[in-house]
């Protein structure tokens, strides 16, 4: 009985923190298209699907500006890639090579906002975002 | 009367076994060298993504102030978190920041790389090894701090690329 009061909660605890590391890995690259795909269709002009063709060149163009998606993630993203200028290394971001990739909406939602930015100097409507992931989604 | 005095041992546990666990996780950092603080998983994931996660103790609060209000702008890059995240992070920088004055960056500026006291012990650091390429640039710690992640900048853990 002594013993219960020590363990129950020390059981409780390990549940509770299961059960985060559980619901913070339930989305998979699959559910953040389909969010895509929803913000695509309520912007408008007429949605006609993702294309892995169309995010590939979105990936690898310098936009005018000095650096490329590939630049840090290199020109074929299931291989480890390098911050551009920090160099310190990045992790591939292709789902089919880092199954972490593409799993939690806001850090999803928080690198395109700041590598939008930084590669094209503006923010990517959803339909470069479903083109890109599509594209990802596609290298195995 | 009894089920009162159950739920005080039931919550004593919880809160003896918390405390535990962080006086043992404040332990670990705190021994691994002079520049570690208390360990806050925001600041380390979110500082570590694109450098190491600079120790809040080498800029002033009033640096680190400035640096957190213009995150968008962070060096050349577009480093924004959301409101609650760059809260979180900016009052723990602020908490342990740097009281030295030889902690400020000259001019204004916001470069650690730019803080006097940076600037003497870096000294006698020859020109060629900071275009070494393993080196490449000062912000770059871990280079030659091997244990730079851990907070730990002690000599016997420096080594410079030859």
């Amino acid at each position: 009985m002594g013993t219960n009061r020590l363990i129950f909660p020390a059981a409780g605890f390990a549940a509770a923190m299961g059960l985060t590391a559980g619901l913070a890995l339930a989305a998979t690259p699959a559910d953040q298209q389909k969010r895509f795909e929803n913000e695509a269709r309520a912007e408008g002009s007429g949605f006609g699907g993702f294309s892995a063709q169309r995010g590939e060149a979105l990936f690898k163009a310098t936009h005018g500006g000095e650096w490329s998606c590939a630049s840090c993630h290199t020109a074929n993203p299931v291989v480890p890639g390098k911050h551009a200028k920090t160099g310190k290394p990045i992790a591939p971001l292709a789902p089919a090579a880092n199954a972490e990739r593409f799993t939690d909406a806001a850090t999803v939602d928080k690198w395109f906002r700041r590598n939008c930015n930084d590669v094209l100097g503006r923010a990517c409507n959803a339909q470069e975002k479903g083109d890109v992931l599509q594209y990802l989604m596609s290298l195995k | 009367m009894d089920t009162k005095r159950r739920w005080t041992l039931d919550i004593a546990a919880w809160v003896i076994g918390l405390l535990a666990s962080m006086v043992l996780i404040a332990h670990e950092a705190m021994a691994s060298g002079r520049l570690a603080t208390p360990p806050n998983a925001q600041w380390k994931t979110e500082c570590g993504s694109c450098h190491i996660a600079y120790p809040p103790r080498l800029l002033p609060a009033q640096a680190w102030h400035r640096m957190m209000s213009q995150l968008d702008k962070h060096f050349g890059t577009d480093a924004s978190l959301d409101p609650a995240a760059a809260a979180e992070i900016g009052a723990y920088l602020e908490r342990y920041a740097g009281s030295s004055r030889r902690a400020q960056p000259a001019a204004g500026g916001l470069r650690i790389t730019e803080t006097a006291w940076f600037i003497h012990e870096h000294g006698e650091i020859p020109p060629a090894t900071w275009k070494h390429a393993a080196v490449r640039s000062a912000a770059n710690c871990a280079a030659c701090h091997t244990a730079a992640e851990q907070g730990d900048f002690r000599k016997r853990n420096l080594r410079i690329p030859k």
